[in-house]
């Protein structure tokens, strides 16, 4: 990659918006638990723009409340402190996302394909025996493996493009066609916007990474997220502008112990877990 | 309105030689009108022997109403004889669970998924309709007509006002008393006593003048101190709210299952002392206890 681009990539990322401070307090709080209903409260009051979304899903059809809920206190008598933290939480894994990368990228699509690859990768996580706390960590890191093509989509719209009508033909797989035509990859740039949003050191390398696995000596959370992106390319769940799968390395397949067909006959819930969650991203990228 | 209690106890069943009067059962209520009718308030394991009798009875339909989806609420329900059998009617009525976007159509597929259960849902014979119920609607039955509320509770939790005969009973299903999470030298502390008071009143307006509140009493005041955010309330604040709606009979339901009968004696003892003179008429729920409205 030459310095021009480099340049011009580090400065998209820093064009990118803050993780709000917000969203980390509330996944802290609300690990505790012993945490206080006042002090969830005051943190998601601090944010008007998550603020926005709580009330907007309180108040959806889905709560059915006889009376429309007008603020994060007056959710939090309505429906008490568990299920105001619950909803907090599943707002805060895309809330902090921007919405529409680029008239050329169907966020609808993406966000689909992002979504399984988290669901994915946090049940192969479990069914490796990650307890279900850590499994939270690989819904991140699949929610978020691909956001480097949303700075890319943002501020190289027009390269872009051209990366994406070539890696229409079969055979063809994206992030080498990056490599080829911006000397840098979706994975490298989301690995510096991990950095950027302080995000902890084994998402940021599960992201940046995400393409180039070894066999063997990778994370438990890195061969989940690859065969997580496989599975949910082969299933056509949503997409995120690349079509190949590619097959399991070695090492990946070692880990698993079963061939990539059978690994997905073992996860008859995906499509279930994909659908629950769908709700969160569509407001959590309400803005 | 008869009532007959088939379940009072919360968190877990526990029978045995020590809750012989009061029971071992978790809550279940059955209510039928002077003519026939009949519905049923939550499905713990006290629904299992109402389901036999039923089936004995040869009742084609039931409608059962369920306050929220904590085990001791539902537990009952995949061991309830009518469903098991074809040419029978049962009806499920419960909140929706917001966060995984389900209705109560859920709650039997997930409790007799495999390999929780030996027989799933789908295998069912009876004839199953699901509704899904929003905060303050009312379900007409021709006999009855059932209005949930949302309570407090750490999930989503009704009361339901049932109005029957003439006659009213609301049942609280699990209810913890709303408290300020400010302190008084807060800055958000009046905005806050103000929405408390706003869902006090309008529990208080729907179980006004009732003839007959159940009510979950789990704890008594000490316990109740240690427990607060846990979604139940004391014997005192129970008999406080009867007092506050002026309910005509409260019985107190949801016993902790720590609790011997003698523990049960002792307490209510107590609490008849403390509340002498107060007019308020109140008995602790036992397992086959009946009333009549």
């Amino acid at each position: 990659m030459n310095d021009d681009v480099r340049r011009k990539m580090l400065e998209a990322v820093e064009r990118m918006p803050a993780f709000p401070e917000s969203v980390h307090q509330v996944v802290e709080l609300a690990g505790d638990i012993n945490c206080s209903q006042k002090d969830l409260v005051e943190v998601i009051k601090l944010d008007p723009v998550f603020t926005l979304k709580i009330l907007r899903l309180v108040n959806s059809p889905f709560f059915g409340l006889s009376r429309e809920i007008s603020s994060i206190s007056h959710a939090s008598v309505y429906l008490g402190l568990n299920t105001l933290k619950n909803v907090a939480l599943g707002l805060a894994a895309v809330g902090a996302i921007p919405k529409s990368a680029s008239r050329r990228m169907d966020m609808g699509a993406f966000w689909l394909h992002s979504l399984a690859v988290a669901a994915c990768a946090s049940m192969l996580g479990r069914r490796l025996g990650v307890p279900r706390d850590d499994a939270a960590d690989y819904f991140a890191a699949g929610l978020l493996h691909d956001i480097g093509k949303v700075v890319f989509a943002l501020y190289m719209p027009d390269e872009y493009a051209t990366i994406a009508s070539e890696c229409a033909e079969p055979g063809t797989v994206l992030h080498r066609c990056e490599l080829k035509t911006i000397g840098i990859t979706h994975a490298d740039i989301g690995g510096l916007l991990a950095g950027k949003w302080h995000l902890p050191g084994e998402l940021r390398e599960a992201i940046a990474t995400h393409h180039s696995l070894g066999d063997g000596g990778d994370s438990l959370v890195n061969d989940c997220l690859f065969a997580a992106n496989q599975i949910s390319k082969k299933l056509s769940f949503g997409s995120a502008g690349n079509y190949e799968v590619e097959p399991l390395p070695p090492g990946v397949a070692d880990r698993f112990g079963v061939t990539m067909d059978e690994l997905v006959a073992d996860l008859p819930s995906l499509g279930e877990e994909v659908e629950n969650a769908r709700i969160f991203i569509k407001l959590g990228e309400a803005r | 309105m008869r009532i007959r209690f088939r379940g009072t106890r919360g968190s877990l069943p526990v029978p045995g030689p020590k809750t012989v009067r009061y029971g071992g059962n978790t809550t279940c209520i059955e209510v039928r009108g002077d003519h026939g009718g009949l519905l049923i308030l939550d499905a713990g394991t006290g629904i299992r022997g109402l389901g036999r009798e039923l089936v004995a009875e040869g009742v084609a339909s039931c409608d059962i109403f369920i306050t929220h989806l904590h085990w001791d609420h539902i537990s009952g329900l995949p061991f309830f004889l009518p469903l098991f059998l074809p040419g029978r009617r049962v009806t499920l009525y419960g909140p929706a669970d917001p966060l995984n976007m389900t209705g109560i159509e859920a709650v039997l597929d997930r409790q007799m998924e495999y390999p929780f259960f030996p027989v799933r849902a789908a295998e069912l014979s009876a004839d199953l309709e699901c509704r899904t119920l929003a905060d303050g609607e009312t379900v007409d039955l021709g006999f009855a007509r059932v209005s949930p509320l949302l309570m407090n509770h750490p999930a989503p939790n009704f009361g339901y006002l049932v109005q029957c005969d003439g006659k009213s009973m609301f049942f609280t299903g699990d209810h913890e008393p709303f408290v300020n999470i400010y302190s008084p030298e807060d800055r958000d502390f009046e905005m806050y006593a103000s929405l408390v008071e706003q869902r006090n009143r309008t529990i208080l307006d729907r179980l006004r003048g009732v003839d007959l509140l159940v009510v979950d009493a789990q704890y008594t005041s000490e316990e109740f101190a240690v427990k607060r955010g846990w979604g139940h309330g004391s014997m005192d604040s129970a008999l406080e709210m009867a007092r506050d709606a002026g309910a005509g009979l409260v019985v107190l339901t949801h016993h902790d299952m720590e609790r011997t009968d003698e523990d049960l004696d002792e307490l209510e003892a107590r609490l008849r002392a403390r509340w002498k003179g107060s007019g308020v008429r109140f008995e602790l729920a036992r397992e086959g206890m009946e009333l009549e409205l």
